[in-house]
């Protein structure tokens, strides 16, 4: 279901499924092209729902992918090309968003998350009454449990 | 003439057997909620309403399914998804390919696991089981009145048009067949964990007992989501026409997140089973799993997520399904915050132990959709609040992912390694030894052979064959594989518990997984060209020749069809054939990828558009990619042996649970 929900985003925005880099807007240059590939690939295609220009078939991604191509000619680095589209179309274009102000919470959610739960784990561990101390018994301990079982602990390792 | 006012009749039988279905679900809800304490008598009547719910609704959905069938276009939603010389399987299928079809499976699977339980359900003690039938059929009285005011399938039309105007070609689709209905399986099957929660909650009593009812609801309801899930992942991949497998699109990760949750839930409930620790982590587990789930089914829908994904573009609707979330989903929690502290927690055990790797497990896992579900909302809160719009794609995800898993899957091999309550850390990697030994040079032979493409390739890798391999320690060290006679170590094997080679089957299958997609990033390549008839070219050392061109009709499209020849590097050749189809009634066209499988790894071919007089040609050489798909697979099989364990076929539940869950008073 998920999928085909999916699917229709892409219908919205394609007139056919998903075809993309065509043979006349290549370079020449493979190394040129493998830059435009790789920057493609983070650049989104404004109009379509969450597809990179390197996989769309909009007007619009062709533009954009003839766009960077003509910026590596003239001679860009590749945060240049970026800079440049960014310029123009905001950083909506960018796929994987840059850390400022406004993604500061998106970026550091998973950390704080796992810092949180490693905190919560290790208190949890800390306070907690009912947990096992120490790595041996002590010998009053071992003495009552021997007492109690006649075998010592026995089943520590049931499951 | 005679056969259409049968087929009428039929379409006002199911409107009124899920008008009725609803108001039996109404009651019934009202009745387990509020009077659970009557017991034994309140549990049949209650148990006879959930099979008859299950009935009605069936009842409704066949007869929606038949207008579709014999093309009844009085019936609306068959004029609009449906056509006349569609294909039986399509026409089946159509009924779900919409919004309102959708929410009526949605709907019947819910009433069926409702049922499931009044069926199976009869050693509960009455009071559990009161309020569990109770919860469901709250569902299903919510989720069923919303259908009939906001989204009625039963909606008619008069005239009847002589066409309908065919499901969407994309969709037209074996895979849209299978794909929803298991995906909706794995959703709704949570709705039961769900209803426990709640029962629990309300009843102020949990135990042992409730996590082994709970954990088989939970297992199978994973294993349909896990099926769901790789097989619209694959679905994506040769249907799309580009041979992408996963795109970290929001409906995706909607899907992808009640899966993490669930497997986290499946690993508490172990623990909460087995050691009767973590009560209250599991109860709030299956609160959010289910919720997780909702998200995913209508949060998509509301028009909230992004306009363009929703078959419910009408605001009304996207506003009394946020109601609803939010009313169900808040008071769950409510129900959590006000209530969970009478549980009481038990079961005592030191960090490194089987326990504490379970709840690592746990903490990667929970803040893996934490993560998810920022990422895919982020954006949405940032232009409401701050009117900035941003994309969060794939790179992020892949990054913030992939960074909590590699440490998960680090230490995944060491759990089921380690005795309950305390475990000696060096003892299990002492038995890991050979397993990192196998994966480290492994890993080092593939870089040296494939190259080195991405930087962290051999990191992958080397976290694939480890969990692979890991997978295995316990079954050596329990067979005593290589320390007693061979037959020996056989017979061990075979009487161990299935859970174990559960467990085994289950972390070999991701770590399978890992290796597809570790080797299909690092390892994949990719040719765009221009091709006539006649002409070759070459990639990965497979040659592939271009014989002819036709157009061919097929029954309710157009095709352009290029027939190919794809000879492997060691000689064998391939007959392929690509199609770029163009479907009449509605004028669009889609691809259909030409896909050679060779071993694990596929040589896929893609027709393009033409271009001045050729034909572009798009191919891809895909190594191992079908380890991604088997992978899971072996994890959905791993699930099902789980299942069949001995425990879950004697009933221990029955001996175990009745005295604990006497009434108190």
């Amino acid at each position: 279901m998920k999928r085909f929900l999916a699917l229709f985003a892409l219908l919205f925005c394609l007139v056919m499924p998903a075809l993309a880099v065509s043979p006349d807007e290549m370079l020449g240059d493979p190394v040129l092209e493998q830059r435009a590939r790789d920057i493609s690939a983070g650049l989104r295609c404004l109009v379509c729902q969450n597809q990179s220009i390197d996989d769309s078939d909009a007007d619009l991604a062709r533009d954009l992918r003839i766009l960077v191509r003509e910026r590596l000619v003239a001679g860009d680095s590749n945060a240049e090309v970026e800079q440049y589209l960014v310029d123009r179309y905001g950083e909506y274009v960018l796929l994987n968003p840059r850390l400022n102000n406004h993604t500061l919470i998106l970026w550091i959610a998973a950390p704080v998350l796992l810092a949180l739960g490693l905190f919560g784990l290790f208190w949890a561990v800390r306070r907690s009454p009912s947990k096992p101390r120490g790595e041996a018994l002590s010998d009053d301990e071992r003495r009552v449990l021997d007492e109690l079982s006649g075998s010592g602990e026995s089943d520590a390792t049931k499951g | 003439m005679a056969a259409g006012d049968c087929d009428a009749v039929s379409i006002e039988l199911g409107h009124f057997a899920l008008i009725l279905a609803c108001a039996i679900a109404a009651v019934s809800a009202l009745g387990g909620l509020l009077f659970w304490r009557n017991g034994q008598r309140l549990a049949q009547v209650l148990a006879q309403a959930s099979i008859l719910q299950f009935v009605l609704v069936a009842v409704a959905f066949l007869a929606v399914v038949q207008a579709f069938v014999t093309s009844d276009f009085s019936l609306k939603l068959a004029v609009d998804n449906s056509h006349s010389l569609k294909p039986l399987i399509f026409k089946i299928s159509g009924v779900w390919g919409n919004h309102e079809g959708s929410l009526l499976l949605w709907i019947l699977i819910l009433v069926l696991f409702g049922a499931l339980v009044a069926a199976f359900g009869r050693r509960l003690p009455a009071d559990l089981l009161n309020l569990v039938l109770g919860a469901q059929s709250l569902l299903v009285a919510a989720f069923g009145g919303f259908t009939l005011f906001t989204s009625n399938p039963f909606a008619r039309m008069s005239p009847p048009p002589l066409e309908g105007t065919d499901l969407n070609p994309i969709l037209q689709d074996i895979g849209l067949a299978i794909h929803p209905p298991l995906l909706y399986a794995g959703y709704v099957g949570f709705s039961i964990c769900f209803s426990f929660a709640m029962a629990a909650l309300i009843s102020g009593r949990i135990d042992q007992a409730w996590a082994r009812w709970v954990r088989p609801w939970t297992m199978l309801s994973w294993i349909f989501l896990t099926l769901g899930i790789a097989m619209g992942s694959y679905w994506a991949y040769y249907e799309l026409g580009w041979g992408g497998w996963w795109f970290w699109d929001p409906v995706e990760n909607a899907s992808f997140m009640p899966w993490l949750a669930g497997t986290a839930l499946l690993h508490s409930a172990l623990v909460m089973e087995k050691r009767n620790a973590l009560k209250i982590w599991t109860i709030f587990l299956s609160i959010i799993t289910f919720s997780l789930s909702l998200l995913g089914t209508f949060l998509v829908r509301s028009g909230i997520l992004t306009s363009v994904h929703t078959f419910a573009s009408d605001p009304t609707r996207g506003l009394v399904i946020l109601t609803m979330l939010a009313v169900l989903i808040g008071g769950a929690f409510l129900l959590f915050a006000t209530r969970a502290s009478t549980l009481r927690q038990g079961g005592l055990f030191a960090p490194i132990s089987r326990e504490g790797a379970l709840i690592l497990n746990n903490l990667f896992l929970a803040t893996a959709v934490g993560a998810i579900l920022v990422g895919t909302l982020y954006p949405l809160l940032l232009d409401a609040l701050a009117g900035t719009t941003i994309s969060v794609g794939a790179p992020f995800f892949n990054l913030t992912f992939g960074a909590l898993m590699a440490p998960l899957l680090l230490v995944l091999p060491f759990g089921p390694l380690l005795p309950w309550k305390r475990a000696d850390l060096v003892a299990a990697g002492q038995r890991l030894v050979g397993a990192a030994g196998l994966a480290i040079f492994l890993t080092i032979l593939v870089s040296a052979l494939g190259g080195i493409s991405i930087s962290l390739a051999p990191l992958g890798l080397l976290l694939g064959f480890w969990v692979t391999f890991g997978a295995f320690a316990e079954l050596i060290e329990r067979g005593r594989i290589g320390r007693i006679p061979v037959g020996e170590s056989v017979r061990r094997l075979v009487g161990l518990p299935r859970t174990i080679w559960s467990t085994a089957l289950g972390h070999m299958g991701l770590g399978l997984t890992v290796l597809g997609i570790v080797s299909v990033t690092a390892w994949e390549t990719e040719l765009v060209t221009t091709l006539n008839p006649g002409e070759t070219t070459e990639l990965s050392g497979y040659t592939l020749a271009f014989d002819s061109f036709e157009q061919i009709p097929g029954p309710n499209y157009m095709a352009d069809t290029g027939h190919f020849t794809v000879t492997a590097p060691g000689g064998g050749t391939k007959q392929l054939a690509a199609e770029r189809r163009t479907y009449v009634a509605s004028g669009m066209p889609t691809t259909e990828a030409a896909i050679e499988t060779y071993g694990l790894s596929q040589f896929y071919l893609q027709l393009g558009e033409p271009l001045d007089d050729t034909h572009v040609v798009r191919i891809w050489y895909k190594p191992y990619i079908l380890l991604i798909w088997i992978g899971a697979l072996v994890m959905a099989g791993a699930g099902v042996l789980s299942l069949t364990d001995r425990r879950l076929r004697v009933g221990a539940p029955q001996r175990a649970a009745k005295p604990a869950m006497e009434p108190a008073e």
